[in-house]
């Protein structure tokens, strides 16, 4: 019936209860739905309008920005090759070809296991490590072609569960906000002084300026 | 030097520079804004004045110098300093302009020959007059499926698109529907809906007419004329009481759209979609287009009625029908006419008839109202509020249906004016409405107990009482369910006037110029200019004569005399008993007991059907005039078009019939009706002349007190049964909906809505086909879980598309309970 598991929709209701405002929870809840499901489908976006009170077409708005929310399904795992410049000097597109090879499908595509989708990615940041990739986000650097076989082998075996979870789970281990310390939702017309850091810096006169 | 200016600048302003000339701003006025008021023009794409500023479209940069050196800035993002130099002029501004143009034509498909902004396109002009004449894009455009239907009346082009953000601003800023957003942000962004979820706002009309592109456009005007062909006339919405100021055009003496006009105190611009789009009723082919005269006398031949109506009549001329009309009237014996109707017309239109029932039929039954309004009285004597009130109060009161169903636009001033905090909403409804969210406070009551929640929280120890007693207070007051006698909601104006004597109230009467029909006397005892027939002020006895001495009947009085035979002949003014009136068996035993039955309508209504003979009257667009809307608010309505076949306004009837009868109202002409309305309603002495256009003119005051019912205790509850709440949608059953091509398939469902909890009582599944018994009548609908209705309701619309909902309601009966009945193993269907 409903796309929530029990379990994640009373998560989503304490991530709604920590901020004044319930559109405030859309991100994080949307992250919940990726996590839960390992991409953000419709019914999913439909459920978090409902629960932070808006509509369906706002939180498309705001999930289709981030291109690191999946609207369509994606493997276990998500394997980006870096093509930009260093990268692509120190060998990335022979890495992707070899990785296309092994995982028998194209660059955008997702193994018919549902294991491995192999994506191109634009600079990671890691030119020092040229050519690098991420499965799901977690980098693994100077990659080459064994590299790159003894990693999908480890990734099936499971042997990298520990370090690499499914993809959508931003972590295993999850802050939770105890109830008391939530702000709640609270009409704006309740608050009526300053918030914490700008009081305190009004005090220090630095506000005055 | 700052100080001579400051000497000079006129107290609580701001001196600014636009191109070398000194003027006046208000402090935190934008520079776009202030450049308006004097007179500069600054090219704008996203820039509107009724929503906030967002600066995407970078095209009202200009050079502004605060002392810093000018730079180059958007006008709409900037508000007004002191010393501000503002060039709009500059080569700078000049190059950028150019620039900006050249990149939004970079993808923007140069298609004007085929599209239907090309001619009155801001990019367009914009493009001729800032643009730098030629593009170095030479690479391919973006493309896009050409126009996907966001909804059943607006086509999205996203090719076109300039992406400015005015219509996702407007559906949630404004229209609070934010159905439509930004997606693929990047550089693949477009304006799209959610899959499967319309843009289906009762405003998302606006959003073409603010669209500065061709991306929006609404199917009933697609293709239909270019800008340059239209005939436009400036006109005033009569849809609803809200009295939108429009700009309605026309191509080929055909009426193709209504724009709407920024007055400030009404619409700011705005219109729903009802009032927009009406106009395909207009231009219907089943209008009335020639007198019509029954072959058989009503009542013998229904069973030909109900399977053709048309076929019941037979096409005569004018002579012919208003003669049959007036032998009719001469052989009526005293005191058994009767008009029911009026609110259609213009004011005009009603003062004749108005004039016509008294001095010439001399009777006092008339009533424009259809048992489904407030008593005239009070609609026309309370302290009155104009919108602009409501909207700046310290506290509304919101005691009426739910507005953005029933009066839209009066809804989004409201909602406006709750976001801005101009004004707190205070709302007690039988449901959720649609301000519940904008509202500091909604109490749920069960229906017909609004007064006495009020009295519950006002005279016990709830803050509300003091809020209401310290501050500002309107009321605006309505029937929020015909199902309720209208003495439910004259209660809730005796328990409020008691109570709090400082608070005025609007009054929200829902048909088109209701309001005006009653200033002009279209009720039993009163007269034209808010007066009472008892005490007639003085010009107008004097141009009347000799009024009928009794009060006469109310709609519900007349409808109970006809169907006892008193009524020899029923005039039907625009009105239609059998669909309109609470109360159905009544309506239809008094249409079919009444003598002879004339309809003047502009279609066959399920009345007119059954009419002995039906007179084409000319409607909205096709005669001049005025009208008044819920503030008694008077403004003009253009003619644009010309009436199909014979069709005439109702004044003219009226006149002519005067003359068949043996009388004369002594007018020939819209101008001199409205001239003598201005002589003999002291209420009315100002409305006339070229105020009348754009804001129009506030009639005040009446020459009464109305007398307020006393407050009795709210009727005991049936504890098994359920109180039906009739609530009103605003695509409804009536003929303006169904006549409209555009509208009619928008037309809401009928289904009985109940709280969750009363469902699992009843003990069906949420969609189920039930039996509603009332002690009148019962009917079988299919009932549905809401969480919008308050416990004990059950919300039906009337009047409903195909049910007869008025067979549940007795309308002499203070409320009506009923009780629902599943078929056994509840799924019967």
């Amino acid at each position: 019936m409903s796309f929530f598991t029990e379990e994640n929709r009373s998560l989503a209701r304490e991530i709604i209860g920590r901020y004044p405002k319930r559109r405030s929870a859309m991100i994080p809840l949307l992250h919940v739905a990726q996590a839960q499901a390992g991409w953000v489908s419709e019914e999913a976006m439909v459920e978090i309008a409902e629960l932070v009170d808006t509509t369906p077409a706002e939180v498309l708005g705001t999930c289709s920005f981030y291109e690191m929310f999946k609207r369509a399904p994606v493997g276990t795992y998500l394997v980006n090759i870096c093509a930009t410049m260093s990268c692509a000097l120190a060998g990335a597109a022979e890495l992707m070809e070899h990785a296309e090879e092994r995982l028998g499908v194209r660059a955008g595509g997702t193994t018919p296991d549902g294991l491995f989708t192999l994506a191109s990615a634009e600079c990671q940041a890691a030119c020092t490590e040229a050519p690098c990739l991420q499965v799901n986000y977690r980098y693994r650097y100077r990659v080459d072609a064994d590299g790159f076989d003894q990693l999908v082998d480890d990734l099936a075996a499971g042997a990298l569960d520990d370090e690499i979870p499914p993809h959508g789970v931003t972590a295993r281990v999850r802050q939770h906000i105890p109830a008391g310390r939530a702000v709640g939702a609270v009409p704006p017309e309740a608050v009526t002084e300053p918030p914490v850091w700008i009081s305190a810096a009004v005090g220090n006169g630095a506000g005055s300026a | 030097m700052s100080d001579a200016t400051a000497a000079e600048t006129a107290p609580g302003t701001v001196e600014v520079t636009i191109n070398g000339v000194a003027i006046d701003a208000q402090p935190g006025e934008l520079v776009i804004a202030a450049a308006d008021r004097a007179g500069v023009h600054i090219p704008r794409f996203c820039y509107h004045e009724r929503m906030s500023p967002v600066g995407m479209c970078r095209m009202c940069l200009v050079e502004i110098d605060t002392g810093r050196g000018p730079q180059l800035q958007p006008s709409c993002m900037v508000p007004v300093s002191p010393q501000m130099v503002v060039d709009t002029t500059s080569e700078r501004t000049r190059r950028a302009q150019e620039g900006v143009l050249e990149l939004l034509l970079i993808n923007h498909p140069l298609d004007c020959p085929v599209c239907d902004k090309g001619g009155e396109c801001p990019l367009q002009d914009q493009t001729m007059a800032y643009g730098p004449g030629e593009s170095r894009f030479v690479e391919e455009k973006r493309h896009f499926p050409k126009p996907i239907p966001i909804s059943d009346l607006v086509h999205l082009d996203r090719e076109r698109c300039i992406l400015c953000d005015r219509c996702t601003r407007f559906a949630d800023e404004v229209a609070g529907d934010p159905l439509i957003d930004f997606t693929e942000r990047g550089n693949e962004t477009q304006v799209l809906t959610f899959p499967g979820e319309p843009f289906s706002s009762y405003f998302s009309g606006n959003t073409v007419q603010i669209c500065p592109v061709g991306a929006l456009t609404a199917s009933p005007y697609r293709f239909k004329a270019r800008p340059w062909d239209l005939v436009e006339t400036e006109s005033t919405c009569t849809t609803c009481s809200v009295g939108c100021r429009i700009a309605a055009q026309s191509s080929r003496n055909e009426l193709v759209r209504y724009l709407g006009v920024d007055i400030d105190p009404v619409n700011h611009g705005w219109l729903c979609d009802k009032g927009r789009f009406a106009f395909g009723s207009v231009g219907s082919p089943d209008r009335v287009t020639t007198p019509l005269q029954a072959r058989a006398p009503s009542g013998a031949a229904s069973d030909i009625a109900d399977a053709e109506p048309l076929r019941r009549f037979q096409p005569t001329d004018w002579a012919s029908a208003l003669g049959a009309v007036a032998a009719a009237v001469k052989a009526a014996r005293p005191g058994a006419i009767a008009v029911l109707g009026g609110a259609r017309g213009t004011n005009e239109d009603a003062y004749a008839w108005s004039k016509l029932a008294r001095t010439v039929l001399r009777t006092d039954h008339v009533d424009a109202q259809l048992g489904d309004g407030l008593p005239a009285e009070l609609t026309v004597g309370l302290p009155a509020a104009t919108i602009d009130e409501a909207c700046s109060a310290d506290t509304t009161l919101l005691v009426c249906g739910d507005l953005r169903e029933e009066l839209p636009v009066l809804h989004l001033r409201l909602r406006g004016a709750a976001r801005a905090g101009t004004t707190r909403l205070v709302e007690i409804a039988p449901t959720t409405t649609g301000l519940t969210r904008n509202a500091v406070r909604s109490e749920q009551c069960r229906g017909g107990e609004a007064a006495s929640v009020l009295r519950n929280l006002l005279d016990g120890d709830d803050p509300l009482a003091g809020e209401l007693a310290s501050g500002s207070v309107v009321v605006v007051l309505g029937r929020s369910s015909v199902s309720e006698s209208a003495e439910a909601a004259a209660e809730v104006a005796a328990v409020i006037s008691a109570r709090v004597p400082h608070a005025r109230f609007l009054v929200a009467a829902r048909r088109g110029n209701v309001r005006g029909a009653l200033d002009m006397g279209l009720a039993p005892g009163m007269l034209p200019g808010r007066a009472l027939s008892a005490s007639p002020p003085q010009e107008l006895a004097a141009a009347w004569g000799e009024l009928p001495g009794e009060r006469g009947h109310d709609a519900t009085a007349i409808l109970a005399a006809a169907a006892s035979g008193e009524i020899d002949v029923l005039f039907l003014l625009g009105a239609d008993p059998l669909t309109d009136f609470p109360d159905s068996m009544l309506a239809r035993l008094g249409v079919s007991g009444a003598g002879t039955v004339v309809a003047v309508d502009s279609f066959v209504s399920q009345s007119a059907a059954e009419a002995d003979i039906v007179l084409p009257a000319a409607v909205f667009g096709e005669k001049s005039g005025t009208t008044t809307n819920l503030e008694g608010r008077v403004s003009a309505v253009g003619e644009l078009v010309t009436a199909p076949g014979s069709a005439r306004a109702d004044w003219m009837i009226a006149a002519e019939l005067a003359v068949l009868c043996g009388g004369d109202l002594g007018f020939l002409s819209v101008d001199e009706i409205t001239a003598e309305i201005a002589a003999v309603c002291a209420t009315h002495a100002s409305a006339i002349g070229p105020d009348l256009a754009a804001d129009g003119v506030v009639t005040s005051g009446a020459a009464f007190e109305p007398e307020l019912p006393p407050e009795h205790v709210a009727p005991a509850r049936d504890a098994y049964g359920l109180r039906l709440v009739c609530n009103r949608k605003l695509y409804d059953g009536g003929v303006t909906v169904s006549q409209t091509p555009a509208l009619a398939p928008l037309a809401a469902d009928t289904v009985m809505r109940v709280h969750p909890v009363d469902l699992e009582r009843v003990g069906v599944e949420s969609g189920t086909e039930v039996e509603v018994h009332s002690d009148r009548g019962a009917l079988r609908l299919p009932i549905v879980a809401d969480a919008g209705i308050a416990r004990g309701n059950v919300v039906v619309l009337f009047p409903s598309p195909h049910i007869d909902v008025g067979a549940l309601i007795d309308v002499t009966a203070p409320v009506t309970d009923v009780r629902i009945e599943t078929r056994g193993d509840g799924v019967s269907r």
